[in-house]
């Protein structure tokens, strides 16, 4: 009852499993991974197509196949205990190395549990109608992509049958490939931006395959229907996203999914006082993943929404490591703390700060999203006395996530905040 | 059918996304323009004369403490028949237990690939 | 349902219930019907949820004696029925001499209607109880006996109370007549059959002229007016306001306002359209930018991005710009509660008090001897402190499982919710009674657990689980082959 865990991890999705796993490679002996499903996997469960795994397991597989994976990984480890169908209300910050986290469970009631460090890894959640203020009426009918996928993925049910789609993202296509294969119509792909947010790939195969029109700079005005969708109102709209008074035209549908964004699921780490960066939305993390309060760490979409699992994985592992450093009092102290700031064309940029001991001997992998699309730029690490490094990338789109590491070698040198940048080809 | 086609095509083989330019005659890819890579012609040719499609979807199952199973082609699949084979998978239903792999479709369609499943489940 | 009742109340709003309530302390057979599948479902679930103090109608109004007599029953009466409700107070806010001269008004009417404590105060006092509030703001009209609450949770509690003590709800009941004999109300004819009565009670808000002629009364019309609002998450609190804070009124409406709610979110709105359709319930873009515009006058920097959901309501306004309350001129046993718009949330208890007494009067009813005292659904699991969640759970495991994550409401209280007298039938009305979706991911998370356990505990297969109105079916079978069961 009173056992005092090295580390309690919040949420068993790929980000916690791979924590959990990752901590118990690095010494920790007591690692707890609190789930609120009735099972671990987080929204993979429910992602069953393909596409995942292919950086971080070196192999293609579905969203299921992937969280069997993090967990066939973890389950016969003794470090590691899961509980499931928990829910966490509460994390304490009692001490530098002592946090208590207050869960329910129908099955163990309420408890308090004490561990010297905590990872969250909570992810995200969808952005809603009422963020993006659709106007119109409010029917059944509309749903968030994702809520409809666990209704189609694991209930077993349809949300309708004549389907629009709003949003361009990966996970509006591959809903309009999924709900085309359950034999429904999907009208249209409506995006408000002028280019897609998502993979070409999933453009290709989940729209141009089964001949569903995408609409962009396109968005909806209206929704029709008192009880049920009948049918929406779409506008073009201009450079600012404004819809353009004359160009509205309906589309007959019983269905509307919303696919307009990610929010990192922050409530708890607000609670707890963790720092959280206006842009990502995430807690402010050091390039360990330890957010402004000692002992706490954080990894995945919680700290900044991924557009790959395989991204989630390798953060959480870095996370998992260093909360186990932590928690077995070997962690170094830091010297220098460096700020990374997000410079011409970035609009995020994690970690935000690195903090450097004496000797560091890591590299450092920095993730950042650009703020548009541009093809052949060049990516600028430079601190006060100049150019850190700089990368040649032959394509940056706001959709997909750029890594790049700063070898050991270059951040031993680094004396001062650093700003990265993008800048276009000459 | 003009026996010289042109088809515009995005390469999907990297975040690169470059726009192909094939030509066509008698149904054989004769030039791809466009490409940034030698993948890029291959992706043309093979898109323009034999695509392959991965399927993946859900059966029920039986037994489980879910009422369906994610499942995945073992290999790719005729583009032409990804439909046909998403309907053939209502048909079917499996039973817990079930481990990652198991075959639950075997030889879809007679096209010589099987389903399987994507994940354990266990027996409830 | 009842084929014989003394009282027949049409519509199921809080005018309805709150008159169900009262008429259910005494010796009579009382019916309520509601066409939606659920009580609470038009004007009482979209309005500024404010309980006025009574200053804005004219002296010798109904409005203004119901407005100032319900004010201070639900004073009385929010423990008893364990109403949520707030009284935090509201101010109307002047910019400029004309408004200010408007403010003397207001209080000068206010203190002949008869409500206590009134006083003008200035903008910086204003903004020392609003820190939020314009610069621009020059006075202020404060009214301590103002709040908030929970309009969907006081219909509840007023629709259980009576049906612990007999009344019968019958939702999903369309009047579609009244029998006059003689003069007099004999009987209503409805979708679901005819209840002979000698009393109906007309609460049917938007639809309360329909219902008057279809007894012969075409004394009156309602002309419904909509309001559009955008409602706030808890985050946004600290930019926003803890009380109800108004911008001078004009001839139609009190403006637009900046609203707290007793929940922790904030609002603004509403505006005021003109409408001939009584079910228009859409919000457009030009109402959006026209309540923006009207709260940005009292609050400035809004947090527009921290908006969660945008809905719209109607005002049942009267053709007489009144209440009309009372026994009809035309039709005996016809009792009116008609032009229920603003402040009749405020007025329900006093409506239902003045009503109550016509229909005392006129049977000879007398109180009952068993009256059972109420006992509402009691504290949210939210609201707990830990022990009092661990003893929860130990008496019920379901309180141990979360459903709604945002607003941390557990299985056990939903499926109290289904199971209470008048309990939950719809995604909505477990969302009116317990909050599981009302929170910032608006049930993208727990909407498709929600209709999981309405299924299993109405027994009902999920694809006839509907989201609020009749025909709002939210999931459809998948349609298997033959090697299937489904």
């Amino acid at each position: 009852m009173n056992k005092i865990y090295d580390i309690i991890i919040i949420g068993g999705g790929p980000g916690g499993l791979s924590a959990a796993k990752s901590a118990a490679e690095n010494g920790a002996k007591h690692i707890l991974v609190l789930e609120r499903d009735r099972e671990v996997g987080g929204i993979l469960q429910q992602c069953v197509h393909n596409g995942f795994g292919l950086h971080h397991f070196k192999e293609e597989l579905t969203g299921p196949g992937y969280a069997q994976k993090c967990y066939d990984l973890v389950k016969d480890m003794d470090e590691v205990e899961i509980s499931v169908d928990t829910m966490v209300l509460n994390i304490e910050n009692k001490s530098d190395d002592k946090k208590i986290v207050t869960c329910v469970s129908p099955r163990n009631g309420l408890q308090k549990i004490e561990g010297r460090t905590v990872i969250l890894t909570m992810g995200c959640r969808e952005r809603t109608r009422g963020a993006i203020r659709i106007p119109g009426y409010r029917p059944a009918g509309v749903y968030t992509a994702g809520a409809a996928q666990r209704m189609v993925n694991m209930e077993g049910y349809l949300p309708g049958h004549k389907i629009v789609i709003l949003g361009s993202g990966d996970i509006g296509l591959i809903m309009a490939r999924r709900m085309s294969l359950e034999g429904c119509k999907v009208e249209a792909v409506l995006e408000i931006c002028p280019f897609s947010n998502g993979l070409t790939r999933n453009i290709v195969q989940c729209l141009n395959d089964y001949d569903i029109p995408l609409y962009l700079s396109h968005t909806i005005v209206g929704i029709k229907g008192r009880d049920r969708v009948e049918g929406i109102t779409v506008s073009n709209v201009d450079d600012s996203m404004r819809p353009i008074a004359g160009t509205e035209f309906d589309i007959e549908c019983d269905t509307v999914l919303l696919s307009v964004g990610l929010i990192p699921e922050n409530e708890l780490s607000r609670e707890l006082g963790v720092a959280i960066h206006p842009r990502t939305n995430g807690p402010v993390v050091d390039q360990h993943r330890e957010t402004s309060i000692d002992g706490v760490f954080a990894a995945g979409n919680v700290v900044h929404v991924h557009d790959l699992v395989d991204f989630v994985s390798d953060e959480a592992e870095i996370a998992g490591k260093f909360a186990a450093i932590k928690a077995t009092g070997n962690a170094k102290k830091a010297t220098l703390d460096i700020n990374v700031n997000a410079g011409d064309g970035i609009n995020t940029c994690v970690p935000q700060h690195i903090r450097l001991t004496s000797g560091e001997d890591e590299s450092v992998r920095l993730f950042m999203r650009a703020k548009s699309p541009q093809r052949k730029v060049t990516l600028h690490i430079k601190d006060g006395d100049g150019e850190v490094m700089k990368k040649p990338l032959a394509i940056v789109k706001p959709s997909e996530m750029i890594a790049v590491d700063i070898p050991a070698a270059k951040v031993k040198n680094i004396k001062s905040d650093i700003t990265v940048s993008i800048e276009g080809a000459k | 059918m003009d026996k010289v086609q042109t088809k515009i095509l995005n390469c999907i083989m990297c975040p690169m996304g470059c726009e192909l330019t094939a030509t066509m005659e008698d149904g054989v890819v004769t030039s791809v323009k466009g490409n940034s890579c030698p993948r890029g012609e291959k992706y043309a040719k093979d898109e323009l004369t034999n695509p392959m499609r991965m399927l993946t979807s859900t059966v029920r199952i039986e037994g489980a403490a879910l009422h369906l199973l994610p499942v995945v082609s073992k290999s790719t699949l005729p583009k032409g028949k990804i439909l046909e084979c998403a309907e053939a998978l209502r048909e079917i239903k499996a039973k817990a237990p079930v481990k990652v792999g198991d075959v639950i479709a075997p030889n879809i369609l007679g096209l010589g690939v099987d389903i399987v499943a994507s994940r354990d489940m266990a027996a409830v | 349902m009842k084929t014989k009742a003394d009282v027949v109340i049409i519509g199921g709003g809080i005018t309805g219930t709150a008159t169900l309530s009262w008429l259910s302390r005494y010796d009579l057979s009382c019916v309520l019907i509601e066409r939606e599948p659920d009580i609470a479902m038009g004007t009482t679930k979209a309005n500024s949820a404010v309980l006025h103090a009574g200053f804005d109608a004219p002296t010798g109004s109904m409005k203004a004696k119901m407005n100032v007599r319900g004010n201070t029953l639900y004073h009385e009466i929010a423990d008893e029925y364990g109403l949520d409700i707030k009284w935090t107070g509201s101010l109307v806010c002047a910019e400029d001499a004309d408004g200010e001269a408007t403010l003397s008004e207001l209080l000068a009417r206010g203190e002949a209607n008869g409500v206590p404590s009134l006083s003008i105060i200035s903008g910086d006092a204003a903004r020392e109880k609003e820190p939020n509030l314009s610069d621009k703001i020059t006075a202020a009209l404060h009214a301590p006996t103002a709040g908030i609450c929970w309009p969907f949770g006081m219909a509840i509690a007023f629709a259980e109370s009576a049906v612990v003590n007999g009344a019968e709800i019958e939702r999903e009941c369309e009047a579609t007549g009244i029998k006059i004999e003689g003069g007099k109300v004999a009987a209503v004819e409805t979708t679901k059959g005819t209840i002979e009565t000698k009393f109906v009670i007309d609460a049917a808000g938007v639809c309360a002229d329909t219902v008057a002629k279809m007894a012969g009364d075409d004394s009156f019309s309602i002309a419904p007016r909509k309001g559009e609002y955008i409602l706030f998450d808890k985050t946004a609190q600290g930019s926003m306001v803890s009380s109800v804070v108004f911008p001078v009124p004009t001839k139609t409406s009190k403006g637009i306002l900046v609203c707290a709610t007793t929940h922790g979110n904030t609002f603004i709105g509403p505006n005021a359209q003109e409408t001939d359709d009584r079910s228009n319930l859409s919000t457009t873009p030009q109402g959006m930018d026209e309540i923006i515009a009207g709260a940005k006058k009292l609050v400035p920097n809004l947090p527009l991005g921290a908006s969660i959901t945008e809905f719209a309501g109607l005002r049942a306004a009267s053709s007489t710009g009144d209440f009309i309350l009372g026994e009809s001129s035309v039709t005996e046993g016809l009792i009116l509660a008609a032009g229920i718009q603003s402040p009749g949330l405020t007025s329900a208890p006093a409506i239902a008090e003045m009503l109550t007494e016509i229909i005392v009067s006129k049977t000879g009813a007398k109180k009952k001897t068993e009256y059972k005292k109420f006992i509402p659904a009691g504290k949210k699991f939210n609201e707990m402190s830990d022990d009092e969640r661990a003893a929860m759970i130990k008496n019920d495991p379901r309180h141990g499982r979360i459903i709604c994550r945002c607003e941390t409401v557990t299985e056990g209280e939903i499926v109290d919710a289904i199971h209470r007298p008048c309990g939950a039938t719809t995604v909505d009305g477990v969302k009116r009674r317990t909050r599981a979706g009302m929170g910032r991911c608006q049930g993208g998370f727990c909407g498709p657990r929600v209709i999981e356990i309405l299924s299993r505990e109405l027994k009902k297969p999920i694809p006839e689980i509907r989201k609020d109105g009749i025909d709002s079916y939210m999931y459809y079978d998948k349609k298997y082959g033959d090697g299937g069961d489904k």
